[in-house]
């Protein structure tokens, strides 16, 4: 262990053992991050091992199925001939065979024991750190002013057990620091402690830990299945613990509606038609097709029903926490200053419902494990939901200008603010150039695009990588230029094509020089230490679009409105200014 | 090691967005593109829209070439890519002999040919800018590409030298950010002057470091 390394100062941890000492809330947590080595839960080898288990037990399971059905109803035929368990019971090395599985499953069960005494982590004032492997050992350590988000992860094999997986996310393809697992108490807690720490904040809140579970009069096993029970069927979020602010649900019939009405609906309708056509044509090896087309669309709603349900964006004092899951349940807190790019998008067939998705790009979601709901931040939503999220992922203290500002972008024809494409850019682009624009708020680099998909692009200025604008032949003649913003890896991509040459040069000069700003003024890796310093005003309840500022909010609200989304008049106004100005 | 005076960046954040309609204002405006080199970039968002080509407002004697020499690289290369399609195509046409492998590499030498006739101004194309607080690169003639990258947005600096570059004493220095679009590759740089550029790009960096 390192000399230099320094605990953080925690007030003394209780001695559980020693009689006396009354037992604190918060001990599990503080022992966990007091620096020191610690172990995984102890059902980890065989949770991590589950899924081949499961796989294991479902052939041998399916095996004696039709062992049972044969032996039932022995009309219904025998196990088939190259059956394994046949084989294995008819050969003469039966006992033989049977030591070898036995030597092997004991050896599985000592390597397992081995490998979850090897694994240990520990968190430092500064760092996470696991250490793991038998024969190739393995120390992963991460600054914690690095984390880009921490997610636990549960899924239902671990649900039952009681344990949760810490993923502790930093830049990077693979880099994740996997605590797997912990037990299932422990994981919130000594979350909001890592975020904590990461976040620069001097002193700490004790993480309270409500031990419910303890009814007096009931036996162990009765207290640990009621425990279980309960824990399976709690809400995914639970409000009371988080310190929520803000909160954004999806409810679970727009989901599904929402998945319904998409594009392989569309497909499916269209495969059914064509099979009922060819079938009273007589061709009835058309019905062959529909199986494989069923079956492969109604798991497709499934898969993202069962991952999406429950989805809530929730604005916890470490960050915003996404969290989703029917079965297994994720959910992710990603600290302020995390979000490179967020896109507002709305399908066609969404359309007449006025439902819209959000997408975000962020570093660390890694290409290994593309996982919808990592970079998705709204599955599906109103706008005043939408609106929310956004102002969320944005760290935008008031809710009314940013739906204002959607609401703008999104739904009028030419948004004040706006600039766009000029009229020729329509010979590349028939009919998206009248949507196609941008504008730059205080902070944020937006672009607006789209017509059968509309999208808008907000972009923190202080998170773009680099800017670039280019100009092929044909743009050149028609003097159009186009310009990308380069953000981290995902879902969005920030183009702005056919602007003006003169626009685009104007957007590529003001951008950069305004991307060096904001540079310079970030402090999001160590987030409040900056708040210390310079206090922010305290984000306000957004209850979508019911909620009613007070009187001082409200002016700070308007102030903030104008300084951020100039009205046309004033940017008119502005521009002229600076015209006069040019021209003096 | 000293780079040029480079040209100061104005706060110029209030300015909101100016489209095309504030020319109908009326304002006298630098057409003249001699005039429209010297203004500020800053001041530029009023700017007609009268030229058709990418162009930033830095007078073009202002951006860092890279070594003529790389316009001779290129050559190399493109004329040892030749000889390869030619020897291809006439050793298929020698054991074919059907005319189709000759017409085949017959195309590909004339657009080869085409490509070396372009190179020299292309490697002229290519430039780059040191600003105040970013790096400014510049390539292409026919696809144009003008690239800004924050000098706090550097993960790493590359240095990479190919055999024929060696010969040369030029190498080619990448500029890698978070994001993989960046893609800011400045070749043909004689050795000296890529270390020299990297261990400035190094230290301008970590005095502008913020998050990711």
């Amino acid at each position: 262990m390192s000399s230099d390394f320094s605990p953080i100062p925690r007030e003394p941890v209780p001695n559980a053992d020693q009689p006396g000492v009354p037992l604190v809330p918060s001990s599990p947590v503080a022992e966990l991050t007091d620096g020191e080595w610690h172990r995984m839960h102890p059902a980890t080898p065989l949770l991590r091992g589950g899924v081949a288990f499961l796989v294991i037990l479902g052939i041998v399971i399916s095996n004696f199925r039709e062992r049972l059905v044969a032996f039932v109803l022995p009309a219904w035929g025998g196990p088939e001939e190259y059956d394994p368990i046949t084989a294995i019971l008819n050969s003469p090395n039966i006992l033989l065979i049977l030591g070898g599985v036995l030597l092997f499953l004991l050896l599985m069960l000592v390597f397992f024991y081995v490998s979850w005494r090897m694994a240990t982590f520990r968190i430092g004032s500064d760092a996470v750190e696991i250490r793991s492997g038998i024969l190739f050992r393995r120390h992963r350590r991460a600054q914690l002013d690095r984390i880009q988000s921490v997610n636990i992860s549960r899924p239902l094999f671990a649900r039952i057990f009681a344990a949760a997986k810490l993923e502790v996310s930093v830049a990077g393809d693979g880099a994740n620091v996997n605590l797997e697992y912990l037990h299932a108490r422990d994981a919130e807690p000594l979350r909001a402690a890592l975020l904590t720490l990461a976040s620069g904040m001097q002193h700490r809140k004790a993480a309270a830990h409500a031990d419910a579970s303890a009814e007096p009069g009931t036996s162990k096993l009765e207290r640990l299945v009621t425990d279980r029970a309960r824990d399976l069927l709690a809400p995914e979020l639970d409000i009371a613990q988080h310190e929520v602010s803000a909160l954004v649900r999806v409810p679970p019939l727009r989901l599904i509606l929402s998945t319904v009405i998409s594009m392989s609906t569309v497909i499916l309708l269209v495969t059914i038609g064509v099979v009922v056509y060819l079938t009273t044509r007589g061709q009835f090896w058309a019905l062959f097709v529909l199986l494989p087309t069923i079956l492969g669309v109604v798991s497709y709603y499934w898969n993202r029903i069962a991952k999406a349900m429950r989805f809530s964006v929730a604005s916890t004092p470490a960050g915003m926490r996404i969290g989703a899951g029917l079965l297994s349940t994720i959910n992710d807190t990603v600290p302020p200053g995390r979000v490179h790019a967020v896109r507002v998008t709305q399908p066609l067939l969404w359309r007449p419902f006025g439902w819209w998705q959000v997408q975000i790009n962020r570093a660390g979601t890694s290409a290994l494990n593309p996982a919808g709901s990592a970079t998705t931040a709204l599955p599906v939503g109103r706008l005043d939901d939408a609106a929310a999220v956004v102002g969320l992922l944005l760290n935008q203290p008031f809710y009314q200008p940013v739906r204002g500002l959607l609401g703008d972008a999104l739904e009028a024809p030419r948004p004040r603010g706006f600039v766009g494409n000029p009229r020729r850019a329509a010979w590349l682009d028939p009919f998206a150039w009248k949507r196609t624009g941008y504008t730059l708020t205080g902070d944020l680099l937006i672009f607006r695009r789209g017509v059968v998909w509309r999208h808008l692009d907000l972009l923190p200025l202080a998170r773009l990588q680099s800017l670039n604008t280019t100009q092929g032949p044909i743009e050149r003649r028609l003097r159009l230029a186009t310009v990308t913003a380069h953000t981290v890896a995902g879902p969005v991509i920030p183009q702005l094509p056919h602007m003006s040459t003169a626009d685009s040069v104007a957007l590529f000069e003001r951008v950069s020089a305004a991307v060096t700003v904001a540079i310079g003024e970030d402090t999001s890796h160590r987030w409040a230490a900056a708040r210390a310093s310079a206090p922010v005003p305290e984000a306000p309840r957004i209850d979508l679009g019911l909620w009613e500022p007070t009187v001082e909010q409200e002016a700070a609200l308007v102030a903030a409105d104008a300084q951020r989304y100039p009205t046309a008049d004033e940017a008119e106004q502005t521009a002229a200014e600076t015209n006069q100005e040019n021209t003096k | 090691m000293t780079y040029p005076e480079q040209p100061p960046r104005q706060p110029d954040e209030s300015v909101p967005p100016v489209s095309e309609s504030a020319e109908v204002s009326g304002v006298p405006s630098a057409t003249d593109p001699a005039t429209a080199e010297h203004t500020h970039p800053a001041a530029a968002p009023a700017a007609p829209d009268d030229r058709g080509a990418l162009e930033l407002d830095y007078p073009l004697g202002q951006w860092q070439r890279i070594s003529p020499k790389y316009a001779v690289i290129e050559q190399i290369g493109n004329g040892v890519t030749m000889l390869i399609v030619a020897v291809i195509a006439a050793l298929v046409w020698w054991l074919n002999e059907t005319p189709w492998p000759l017409i085949a590499g017959g195309a590909v030498l004339i657009i080869l040919i085409i490509t070396a006739i372009l190179i020299p101004r292309r490697a002229r194309s290519i430039g780059y800018l040191l600003r105040e607080d970013d790096l400014l690169f510049r390539r292409g003639i026919m696809w144009q590409r003008f690239v800004a990258v924050p000098y706090g947005r550097m993960q790493l600096v590359d240095i990479n030298r190919g055999p024929v570059a060696r010969a040369f004493g030029l190498s080619e220095l990448k500029f890698v950010t978070a994001a993989v679009g960046t893609n800011v590759v400045i070749p043909g740089l004689p050795l000296e002057e890529a270390e020299r550029l990297r261990d400035h790009l190094v230290a301008v960096a970590e005095s502008r470091r913020s998050g990711l």
